[in-house]
């Protein structure tokens, strides 16, 4: 072992993932995760899902067990929040006030909740859903029968409406814009989940302005501005994240809507790389910058980090992808598709269960939403990744084999 | 504790020890095997944790449903022994269980 010292700031997917690959690259010398939560890296993605659910122990959560950090070496310094980052000195202090030096730093600090002030929004059983805490939190006020109410109809917030109607709960999800999932899906995908929901015992209002969240002491009611007065005994809210930029910030680092990297993973100070929700970094295949979240990303961008700390230079440029789980809807994505100016559906959107949406912009294939057409998903991320093109008529056809449609 | 070993697609082997009720992508990511990426944590939704199934191994090991199936359709050189390893969860009969890596998941 040298002298050298990585640390790595967050202990979440890119934090292990950068870690382990560290190691990988031949990395020498120390390396340190400090973070903030008191877990080792563990999944995110079932905390609205099958964790919520139950149907998963927190053991199984972890991405990877303990043991493997002491046998490869890497020091997890966790329950400690970085307070200060000092590029001059090469240090970082703690909460506690202990100071760390580093040779190489990386940022992977993830995002956080965007938070609602609004009347009531501190009464018990209010929550935001992100880390594992959250949920343990939340598991407490759920139960058959109990009613929640879930502000925002994302990913997130659809998720977490599935789950608890496995629990046997009333469920209401309120949506501030016309439909559920507007930012990220076609009007087709939206009209999909909401059906799906409805059929599933949810209830989604739309266009839903909340007024304020009524209790004394703990959360009873969500009062809506047209007077509607909703029994809540559980609140969840699902309104989107920020990234944690503040520690890059303070230092002085570029920052622009995440923390600004190159394609190497390099921040604007040559000691420091970034990777995961946190940055704000250049996608080649869509030729524009992207803040992204998800695994994928967390995961891909935290090797390529991990690469140059190593002094091997290798450009990030995998294809962004991500999936969702609700009931027995299995929805898988490809790509991305921002600036999409038409959509090809291949099966039926208004009825059944299973049915994919082709987005395109003029000729090119941008993304697939795929919800329980694995075919489907694997050959448009194949596609996307080798720069095949599509033909929309053979797409539509459910008679033409998937891969008749891609030349 | 069973064991279970991989194969990497140059030949190098290893074998790693671990409790009942772990699937094989588990195995290997938790004794830094490489070969297998598991983006998706286990969720059948990446097929970046494909592997071939030893041969001798295949009937008891069985085959995959319908989802995996699909999936498998599009890995990198799929044969009939592709299996996602996060579909597999060791059981006492997989005591010894060899599976083979692929050169690539993607
Ligand atoms: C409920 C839920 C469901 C999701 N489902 C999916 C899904 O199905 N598919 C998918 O691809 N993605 C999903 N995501 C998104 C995915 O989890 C994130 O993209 C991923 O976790 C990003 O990893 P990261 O390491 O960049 O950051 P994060 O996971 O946000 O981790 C950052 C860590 O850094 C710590 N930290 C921050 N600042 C400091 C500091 N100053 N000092 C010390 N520690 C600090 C934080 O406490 C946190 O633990 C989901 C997210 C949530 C919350
Ligand atoms: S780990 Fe993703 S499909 Fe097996």
């Amino acid at each position: 072992m040298n002298s050298e010292h990585a640390v790595i700031v967050g202990a979440s997917h890119a934090a292990g993932q950068l870690g382990a690959s560290l190691r990988q690259g031949g990395w020498e010398g120390r390396i340190s995760i400090v973070g903030e939560e008191a877990i080792a890296p563990y999944q995110r993605p079932p905390l609205s899902k099958a964790y919520l659910a139950g149907e998963k122990h927190s053991d199984e959560l972890l991405i990877r067990p303990a043991t493997f950090y002491e046998k490869s070496g890497i020091d997890l310094v966790l329950g400690s929040r970085v307070t200060g980052l000092d590029c001059r000195a090469k240090t970082v202090t703690l909460h506690d006030g202990a100071i760390i030096p580093y040779s190489k730093l990386a940022l992977t600090t993830g995002a956080r909740v965007r938070t609602l002030s609004l009347p009531g929004h501190d009464l018990d059983g209010v929550f935001y859903l992100r880390d594992l805490a959250d949920v343990d939190s939340i598991r407490g006020f759920v139960g058959p029968g109990k009613s929640a109410v879930i502000i925002g109809g994302g990913y997130i917030g659809l998720e977490t409406a599935a789950s608890m109607r496995k629990l046997g709960m009333e469920v209401t999800v309120l949506e501030a814009l016309p439909r559920v999932l507007q930012r990220v899906t076609a009007p087709e995908v939206s009209a999909f989940y909401s059906r799906v929901h409805g059929e599933e015992g949810v209830r989604i209002i739309t266009d839903a302005a909340v007024d304020s969240l009524e209790g004394s002491g703990s959360i009873e009611s969500v009062k809506l501005a047209d007077g509607t007065s909703l029994k809540a005994d559980i609140v969840v809210i699902g309104v989107g994240v920020m990234p944690a930029t503040e520690l890059a910030e303070a230092a002085g680092l570029a920052v622009d809507n995440g923390i600004v990297v190159d394609e190497f993973a390099r921040t604007s100070d040559p000691d420091i790389v970034a990777a995961g929700d946190c940055t704000n970094h250049y996608n080649p295949i869509y030729d524009r910058r992207l803040r992204l979240e998800s695994v994928q990303n967390a995961t891909d961008q935290a090797k390529t980090a991990a690469s140059t700390l190593c002094g091997k230079l290798e450009a990030y440029h995998a294809l962004p992808w991500f999936w969702s789980d609700q009931y027995d809807l299995k929805l898988q994505i490809a790509g991305l598709s921002q600036g999409f100016d038409r959509v090809v559906l291949r099966g039926r959107s208004d009825s059944g269960r299973s049915f994919a949406a082709f987005y395109f912009s003029g000729d090119r294939l941008l993304a697939v939403d795929a919800i329980n057409k694995p075919k489907e998903f694997m050959m448009v991320r194949r596609a996307l990744t080798t720069g095949m093109t599509a033909d929309p008529g053979k797409l539509a056809d459910e008679a033409v084999d998937i891969q008749q449609a891609f030349a | 504790m069973p064991s279970v070993t991989f194969i990497s697609h140059d030949g190098r082997e290893q074998e790693v020890h671990v409790p009942v009720g772990t699937t094989v992508m588990h195995a290997a990511i938790d004794n830094g095997v490489s070969g297998i990426l598991a983006d998706c944590g286990g969720a059948c939704s990446c097929a970046t944790c494909h592997c071939f199934v030893d041969e001798t191994w295949t009937a008891r090991v069985g085959g995959a449903d319908e989802v995996e199936a699909q999936m498998l359709d599009f890995v990198i050189d799929p044969q009939p022994n592709s299996r996602l390893s996060c579909q597999i969860t060791i059981t006492d009969e997989l005591d010894g269980l060899v599976v083979r890596l692929p050169a690539s998941q993607f």
